[in-house]
């Protein structure tokens, strides 16, 4: 075989058990998952995932002797002419990064889920689906894993594909239901958007990679770079093509606009998958194939500036959506893609470090508000189920049988359940308080670092965008802590709701420390991110704290949340009435609510005018004018002349051969032996066949 | 290095394993998997072929890709044949379907 | 790909661009409008009919010796694409009253037809074994068409597990072939034959190829399937595959024989005796039991293969061959225009799918509708080889042309054959004027166009066979 490479030095060679652990904890649960308690393939599936993350640690204490990192090849793949495909691992910081967010997070995220899911499978009315849960979720890390630490870009689409298929499994993971339960498809709908939505996106993607086979003849992340400056000084117009194509399969992966409208359908999966795969890892994706092509990019600046623009005006335009929900989740899926936008913009004005800083606070913080949502969701849950038995008491017990449907998700049922769930409380108030950038949390210092990053360089318009988006994002999550957390229950299953289990808030613990010391990794003066990531980003350079940014933008966070106070805080809301906020605001905030009417401009737009045009076609031009007029008259009364006065001659004659009688007895008696051998069996005509080819081959063998 | 010869027995063979299931297995979706066998171990001689006689060339290798990509033609239009026979007969079995006759 | 390949591969081009786009703008066609599509269909294959007739006289090959036009490939392709219009003028008549009309029916028949058509053009083993691919996997589709109906469904499951079981076959003898030669050109496999001699790759691998083909044209003993599938398979199918499928499997068998094996003939010529034989001897004899027209018609078209192929065993007699391969052609000519005729008279009285089909169903067509009766009867003659139809010019050729060549025996086993077939074609035009009944024939105009048409033109071209037969002797292979 052709092991060029001498054998990778230090713990290197483990490479491949990020992705074989999981595979093999998928395995188990899938063979044997059958036979074992629900607890025992919840721990199985989170050891798998903890065992890549301890191989992940690993390789990243190897990387800090060889900071170079290595390429680990496991197979040849593809060797077809000069295209040459390996399945290889590449361990390098910016891929060992990456591989610790998702494993780290995810275990986290596993762990959590043992918990949730227990209650989440009864509540729903099907133990049985616990099971493909977590091989969902393990093969989930397996995709995610081939996706961060492939070296070539087929490898890294392959990866792309795979978590895109767990996302359409895992959103539709309760398939024949609503998101109340209710038997209906809309589960299955939205993921089938998102599988569609992202086929948008792959198909930018695909687009992108053969232009660079074609032009670079590789798909290798090394060669690809390699001749990268020389392409673009020859034909920019080429590398800028990849670049957005690329940016239109990011925009997919990553939602932003236009193509993020599957994320907050996404909502419909159960809530670890909305924290690992919807906010923490798969979607972050796209920044990561960003910072990864960091040297395509930097070839081409104005693909740079597009991306930029791209990603403040989706995180602007997103967090003022977050604004206008109702749903716990929704509200944090357009934080997600707000936040989204942070980063894409930070990859694109060429701040990798900054970008892939926020991407993994925001993986800690945002996990731990999704999950933290997750519990309030299940507390409620239990708070109705509690109700429901008390007023069912004595009853035959049917968990379906409530006239009266109560959504759990929805924070105007909520209130008051600081008391009920003190830790999910405090929980998410450092997830709030993160996410708004408020010193000194992880938040404040990733945020900071891209407000910063885009003042310096000097895009003006991006950085006005996003510390505008930092001041609604700050008033969204405030929003969110009053209504959800503070005056008084506004529903009965409120006033009952119940903390979660340990399982459960274990977890969110460890990512709400990561939440407050996460900025730790890169804290100005120390940079110790940036010059972990320069020995893969060779471009990267430490930015300097600019104390205005940091002050405008911490007392705007601290305006809004004010704001926030006073609005809905000052006052709470009881039930039933209508948010103070729409009282003031009127049409706007119906606009927020509608998300801008985005969803409905797109049917008018494409879907409605496809659907018209193909009516049009069909009843003008086929039936009125081909099949009534042309066929109908022209043809068919054509015809009908010709062939019944012309060519109909009235012939008549009579056929007598007897002559042939005395043949046909004969015959007719041997046709008869031989028919049964037609017995209709494929078989014994496939026999026939085979007798056939051996008589032939036997006579020229034996022939000589 | 192991001899050509090798390879074209194990492929002999394999052709024959899946003639003798084409013709002993009742159920027609063991008999498409023996037709697939057939298919496959064609494959495994023309890649053998290749490498031995023209590795140089690539029309061998073409081949098998060519053959494995209709064979999965072959199988989806198979198999849906398979399926609308059991809906509406409720088996698979290539026995039973001997309407036609005679 | 050079501006000359492209020039050679233009026709096919066309009419696969054609099917791909004939799918997409099927879907918005609505269901009760398909005349639409059928008409489509026909356009696009008239129109490669006109570009592949340009290339007539012709003689290139491109992609590398791949792809060949010569004047061979175009006569082929020219039968092709007339047997696929009369798959479509068959259908058009026929599928919506059986409430089976899918658009996909006309696409599909279009993709057959390019694999036919690369068959006949094709020089080289891959392309061969798409071409068959390209040709079987819709026709398995067609011949489930009729999907609700068992034996429809039924004929499209045997079909394809038989023709999947056959194409393994072919394509092991093809990885012979390759390995015998190390190319899979077949200019390439008669070089390599020449220098290397005669061993057992080559012979086993001829051999495992022509049972490939003799499959897809129903030679004894790889026949079986033949009966069921025409009888389950929708009638307008069952005409296509009839002509169709056998036309482009002789076509490869003749091109991979004369061009890459004509050294093999003394080992394959005795064989082909045999098979062409037993086709002719067992078709005709078997078809006498039958009591269903679609299955008697089958049985007749077993028959017929036997006779095409009889053209083809003298292909190792030099001064013979082409007169030989002129009479073959001639015979699918023959074979394929009586052939529509015929499958267009029996889709007339199939009033319903699957009804009307029995013999005795045909009693009384002479009264009620004569000149429907007088068009079946021209056809049965044509298909026995009795004047003055163009069958019996056919055969006329043929026999002569293996007489020539010394093989007295095949000619009055042709002969002898002949006479039975007899039997059950005019037993058939005896029950249509001399049995009392009420059939009650479709008068469709497509259906009434096809058999009319075809019933002339076997009448006519009997009058004057002589441009047809100097088409097909300056088509012969050389």
């Amino acid at each position: 075989m052709h092991f060029s490479e001498a054998m990778p030095a230090g713990f290197f060679s483990l490479a491949p058990w990020i992705v074989f652990f999981p595979l093999l904890g998928l395995l188990v649960n899938l063979i044997f998952g059958k036979r074992l308690p629900e607890r025992a393939i919840g721990w199985i599936a989170s050891l798998a995932s903890g065992a890549a993350f301890v191989v992940s640690i690993l390789l990243a204490l190897s990387l800090r002797e060889h900071a170079e990192g290595t390429r680990v090849l496991l197979a040849e793949w593809i060797h077809i002419g000069n295209l040459r495909l390996d399945w290889a691992f590449r361990v390098d910081t910016l891929s060992v990064t990456m591989m610790l967010v998702v494993s780290g997070v995810g275990t986290l995220i596993h762990i959590y889920a043992i918990g949730y899911m227990h209650e989440d499978v009864r509540f729903k009315g099907d133990p049985g689906r616990y099971r493909r849960f977590f091989v969902f979720f393990n093969l989930f890390i397996v995709a995610m894993m081939i996706l961060v630490g492939g070296d070539s870009y087929l490898m890294l689409f392959v990866g792309w594909e795979g978590v895109g298929l767990c996302s359409f499994l895992l959103i539709g993971f309760w398939y024949d239901m609503d998101t109340l339960g209710r038997p209906s498809w809309a589960n299955s709908n939205a993921a089938k958007k998102a599988f569609v939505t992202n086929r948008i996106g792959d198909f930018g993607f695909l687009m992108a990679a053969f232009l660079m086979f074609w032009s670079f003849g590789s798909l290798n992340f090394d060669e690809v770079f390699a001749q990268a400056p020389l392409l673009a000084q020859a034909m920019p117009g080429l590398v800028i093509a990849i670049t957005l194509f690329m940016l239109l399969g990011v925009s997919g992966k990553s939602a932003q606009i236009p193509l993020y409208i599957w994320l907050p359908d996404a909502m419909a999966g159960p809530t670890p998958v909305s924290a690992l795969i919807h906010a923490a890892t798969m979607v972050t994706a796209g920044v990561y194939l960003i910072a990864r092509s960091a040297p395509l990019y930097v070839t081409v600046p104005a693909a740079q500036y597009i991306v930029a623009l791209l990603g403040a005006t989706t995180a602007l335009f997103a967090a003022t959506i977050a604004v206008g929900q109702y749903d716990i989740k929704k509200v944090l899926a357009y934080s997600t893609i707000s936040q989204l936008g942070f980063m894409v913009a930070a990859v694109g004005m060429g701040a990798f470090v900054a970008g892939m800083f926020h991407l993994v606070t925001h993986a800690f913080f945002k996990a731990l508000l999704f999950l933290s949502a997750g519990s309030v969701i299940l507390g409620l849950e239990r708070g109705h189920h509690h109700l429901a038995h008390a007023t069912h008491h004595g009853k035959e017990h049917d968990p379906h049988a409530h006239a009266e449907v109560f959504d759990p998700g929805d924070m105007r049922n909520m209130g008051g359940l600081r008391k009920r769930m003190p830790v999910t409380f405090w929980l998410y108030l450092i997830g709030t308080l993160a996410l708004a950038g408020i010193f000194p949390f992880a938040g404040f210092w990733s945020k900071d670092e891209i407000l910063a990053d885009a003042f310096r360089e000097g895009y003006q318009a991006v950085y006005w965008l996003l510390t505008i988006a930092a001041f609604f994002t700050a008033f969204y999550m405030g929003r969110q802590i009053w209504l959800v957390f503070f005056g008084e229950a506004r529903h009965e299953a409120a006033a009952h709701a119940q903390e979660s289990p340990w399982i459960m808030t274990a977890p969110l613990m460890v990512l709400a420390a990561l939440s407050v010391l996460g900025g730790a990794l890169n804290l100005p003066g120390l940079h110790s991110l940036t010059s972990w990531l320069e020995h893969t980003l060779e471009m990267v350079h430490p930015g300097e704290f600019i104390f205005p940014v940091a002050a405008l933008s911490t007392v705007l966070a601290l305006l809004a949340l004010g704001l926030s106070w006073w609005v809905y805080g000052r006052r709470p809301l009881v039930a039933g009435q209508v948010d103070p906020l729409k009282q003031a605001l009127g049409p706007l905030f119906i606009a927020l609510e509608n998300k801008w009417y985005v969803d409905e401009g797109y049917w008018a737009v494409f879907v409605n005018r496809y659907i018209a045009l193909a009516r049009w076609l069909a009843e003008k031009v086929e039936w009125a004018f081909w099949h009534e007029w042309f066929h109908d008259t022209v043809l068919v009364r054509g015809f009908n002349f010709l062939s019944q006065k012309v060519l109909h001659l009235r012939l008549d004659r009579q056929v007598v051969d007897a002559f042939f009688d005395g043949l046909a007895t004969l015959t007719g008696r041997i046709a008869r032996r031989l028919s049964p051998l037609q017995n209709g069996f494929v078989r014994s005509y496939a026999l026939m066949v085979l007798s056939g080819v051996v008589l032939i081959l036997g006579y020229l063998l034996l022939k000589g | 290095m192991i001899p050509l010869s090798w390879y074209l027995w194990l492929s002999a063979a394999l052709f024959s394993v899946g003639l003798f299931g084409v013709l002993a297995r009742r159920n027609a979706i063991a008999i498409l998997l023996a037709i697939e066998l057939m298919l496959n171990a064609v494959n495994i001689n023309l890649v053998a072929f290749w490498r031995y006689l023209t590795p140089g060339q690539m029309n061998g290798q073409v081949f098998a890709v060519i053959v494995l990509a209709v064979a999965a033609a072959e199988v989806a239009v198979g198999l849906a044949l398979v399926i609308s026979v059991y809906r509406r007969r409720q088996t698979v079995v290539a026995d039973e379907l001997d309407l036609l006759k005679w | 790909m050079t501006a000359a390949d492209f020039s050679l591969f233009l026709p096919l081009a066309v009419l696969l661009i054609w099917a791909t786009v004939l799918l997409i703008v099927d879907l918005f066609i609505p269901k009760e409008r398909k005349g639409w599509t059928a008409s489509l269909s026909a356009l696009g294959l008239a129109l490669t009919l006109f570009l592949s007739l340009r290339q007539w006289g012709e003689t290139a090959s491109g992609f590398g010796e791949m792809l060949r036009v010569d004047p061979f490939a175009t006569f082929i392709n020219a039968l092709l694409l007339l047997s696929g219009l009369g798959g479509v003028l068959l259908a058009y008549g026929s599928i919506r009253r059986h409430g089976v009309e899918r658009g996909e029916y006309y696409t599909l028949l279009l993709f057959s037809v390019s694999g036919m058509m690369l068959m006949a053009q094709a020089r080289d083993l891959i392309l061969l074994f798409l071409g068959l691919e390209l040709l079987s996997i819709p026709l398995y589709v067609l011949a489930a068409f009729a999907l609700p109906r068992l034996d429809s469904e039924e004929a499209g499951l045997k079909y394809f597990l038989l023709g999947a079981f056959a194409s393994g076959f072919f394509l092991y003898g093809t990885a012979l072939l390759y390995g015998a030669s190390g190319t899979t050109l077949l200019s390439g496999i008669a070089q390599a034959w020449s220098q290397a001699g005669r061993n057992l790759f080559f012979l086993v691998g001829a051999a495992l190829i022509l049972v490939g083909l003799g499959f897809k044209v129903a030679l004894v003993p790889f026949h079986m399937w033949t009966p069921d599938v025409y009888q389950g398979a929708p009638t307008a199918v069952t005409g296509f595959m009839a002509a169709g499928a056998k036309i482009a499997g002789f076509a490869a068998l003749w091109r991979i024989f004369t061009e890459a094996l004509p050294g093999l003939a003394p080992d394959v010529t005795p064989i082909l005796w045999a098979l062409s034989a037993l086709t002719m001897l067992l078709g005709n004899l078997l078809a006498i039991a039958q009591k269903n027209v679609k299955r008697m018609l089958a049985y007749s078209s077993i028959a017929h293969a036997g006779y095409i192929l009889m053209a083809f065993v003298p292909f190792g007699v030099p001064q013979v061959r082409d007169v030989a391969l002129a009479a073959g052609l001639f015979y699918l000519i023959t074979y394929a225009i009586t052939n529509f005729g015929a499958w267009a008279v029996v889709s007339a009285l199939e009033r319903q799918a699957g009804q009307g089909l029995e013999l005795d169903d045909y009693a009384g067509l002479g009264s009620k509708a004569p000149a429907l009766a007088l068009a079946m009867t021209v056809f049965m003659l044509s298909l026995t080889g009795v004047p003055p139809t163009l069958g019996l010019i056919g055969k006329f050729y043929l026999f002569r042309s293996v007489i020539e060549a010394g093989f007295y025996g095949l000619a009055v086993l042709g002969v002898l054959t002949s006479l039975i077939s007899a039997y059950y074609y005019l037993r058939l035009v005896v029950i249509m004027y001399m049995r009392p009944g009420e059939p009650q024939p479709v008068a469709n105009p497509w259906l009434n166009l096809t058999w009319g048409a075809m019933a002339i033109l076997t009448v006519l071209f009997s009058l004057i066979p002589a441009p047809l037969f100097w088409w097909a002797s300056q088509s012969v292979l050389r």
